[in-house]
């Protein structure tokens, strides 16, 4: 292989596809977030297969149908939503002018796509993470984008497919943790919140998954003083229907959050597509 | 002070006002836990942010309520000054609020000190609070689904320029062409936590 930089050319991005590394640390008293990759795990596992380091930036590619022109001999990796057409969980070479095509994903909403020596576009503020709420980093992938790929300095892993469980297809039951606003309800809106199944609404982003369900009863209407928050954070604005905040969420809110999704299951919760429903329990799931 | 749970990865410090929140956040930028990879001072909180596999949440707050305040409250770096257009949209709302007509909300608005209490929301929006103490502006009872960018506002205790279009609930009192927040300056934000402000009437075109 030579040692000139290659570069992907996108032939088309199907609804939304962005690229993604692990975000921008420490900037939340300046009003940035972190941003980054929607199911982190996904992320890791994409960067690992192809032996990248572990903040290289990859694609986020939201409903699948992206397909990409390799310029140069590359090594690829898809991770999470696995979409009809391709390998998956697994490395695989594109010799110059071969492409891959993304089908829809089986189950899920969002595919990884990592490249040997990660995709090198410029930096903003620190990240390659495209922050669709801030408006931050690089723009949504067009047509026609020719996307510069880095080089690698690690091995690769030598592995053909790693074992990883496929995204939720029915129900997802996620833990949750009371939040810091959990007295703002009444022990009848926090049983309510455990017991419902809440459907996931055509308004969810990046920013958050909207939830549909019966609304929680507050004790206090009271305005709140807007306050931090993270990923998973369970946000209950007037409407009383929870907003589940994921990676392009603002840094501050001003409605009370009643709980949160541990920080683990959050990944999950961004593979869920509209109409799926979400449960949350108390108890602590899986290993 | 009160540590209130905020998941498996950040603690949320409750103060009882602006001042014990900036005194805080003050000591904890200084003294840093190990293992808090953000801190974002607000209104009344403090997040802290940390990385869970180099600390665990008991132990920051263990920290956290051993950190001993730094109190003086003291701008930092140069004076920034905002010139601006008074003629919002909200400017006589804001007179009825406060008791006075628009000319002198302006008045008032540019004779007052400001500094940069906090950042959030959106890159690059300054909550600004006057040394006066005297501002107390309720916000809109119905938000704006769409505040153009230079906006000068009034919520609360605070004053803002919002940095870039976005939906909004504050009461907008002017405008600026000064951009707060450019990612080809270094530093992009203008107005950054303890920072001095002026606002200064260019009258209306």
């Amino acid at each position: 292989m030579n040692t000139a930089a290659a570069s992907l050319t996108v032939v088309e991005t199907g609804p939304l596809t962005t690229v993604q590394d692990a975000g921008r640390f420490g900037q939340g008293a300046l009003g940035i977030g972190r941003s980054g990759a929607c199911d982190r795990a996904a992320y890791r596992l994409a960067n690992r297969l192809v032996g990248n380091d572990d903040g290289s930036a990859v694609l986020e590619v939201t409903f699948g149908s992206l397909v990409l022109r390799a310029d140069g001999d590359v090594v690829l990796a898809t991770t999470g939503a696995r979409c009809a057409g391709t390998p998956h969980n697994a490395p695989l070479t594109l010799a110059a002018g071969e492409q891959l095509a993304l089908g829809a994903p089986v189950t899920g909403a969002r595919t990884y796509v990592a490249v040997r020596g990660g995709i090198d576009v410029p930096r903003v503020l620190g990240s390659r993470s495209t922050d669709l709420l801030a408006g931050l980093g690089p723009d949504v992938l067009a047509a026609g984008d020719r996307l510069p790929v880095g080089h690698s300095v690690c091995q690769m892993p030598g592995v053909d497919v790693a074992a990883v469980p496929e995204p939720e297809a029915g129900e997802l039951v996620v833990q949750v943790q009371p939040g810091p606003r959990r007295d703002w309800f009444t022990d009848d809106a926090w049983a309510s919140l455990l017991n419902q199944h809440y459907t996931v609404t055509a308004q969810s982003n990046r920013v958050g998954l909207r939830l549909d369900g019966v609304p929680l009863e507050r004790t206090s209407t009271r305005e709140l003083p807007s306050e931090g928050m993270v990923r998973g954070a369970l946000q209950i604005p007037s409407s009383g229907t929870p907003v589940l905040f994921l990676a392009d969420h603002p840094v501050t809110g001003g409605y009370p959050v009643v709980g949160y999704v541990v920080d683990r299951d959050v990944d999950r919760c961004g593979q869920l597509r509209t109409g799926q429903t979400l449960r949350f329990t108390t108890r602590q799931l899986g290993p | 002070m009160r540590v209130l749970p905020s998941g498996s990865a950040a603690l949320l410090v409750e103060l009882d006002d602006l001042d014990q929140v900036l005194a805080l956040y003050a000591a904890l930028c200084v003294e840093r836990p190990a293992g808090v990879i953000d801190i974002v001072p607000a209104a009344r909180t403090v997040l802290l942010v940390i990385d869970p596999a180099e600390t665990d949440l008991a132990e920051v707050g263990r920290a956290v309520r051993q950190t001993r305040p730094r109190p003086n409250r003291r701008a930092a770096g140069e004076l920034v000054e905002v010139p601006v257009t008074y003629d919002g949209e909200d400017l006589d709302e804001v007179g009825s609020l406060l008791g006075c007509d628009a000319d002198e909300v302006a008045r008032r608005h540019t004779g007052e000190e400001w500094t940069v209490a906090f950042c959030g929301f959106a890159p690059g929006f300054g909550y600004l609070t006057g040394a006066s103490g005297g501002w107390d502006v309720a916000r809109r009872s119905s938000p704006r689904t769409a505040v153009p960018p230079g906006s000068v506002a009034l919520a609360g205790e605070f004053s803002a320029v919002y940095p870039r279009a976005s939906p909004g609930g504050w009461q907008l009192i002017g405008r600026t062409e000064l951009a707060v927040f450019d990612l080809q300056r270094d530093p992009p934000a203008l107005l950054r936590p303890g920072t001095p402000v002026r606002f200064v009437d260019v009258g209306r075109s």
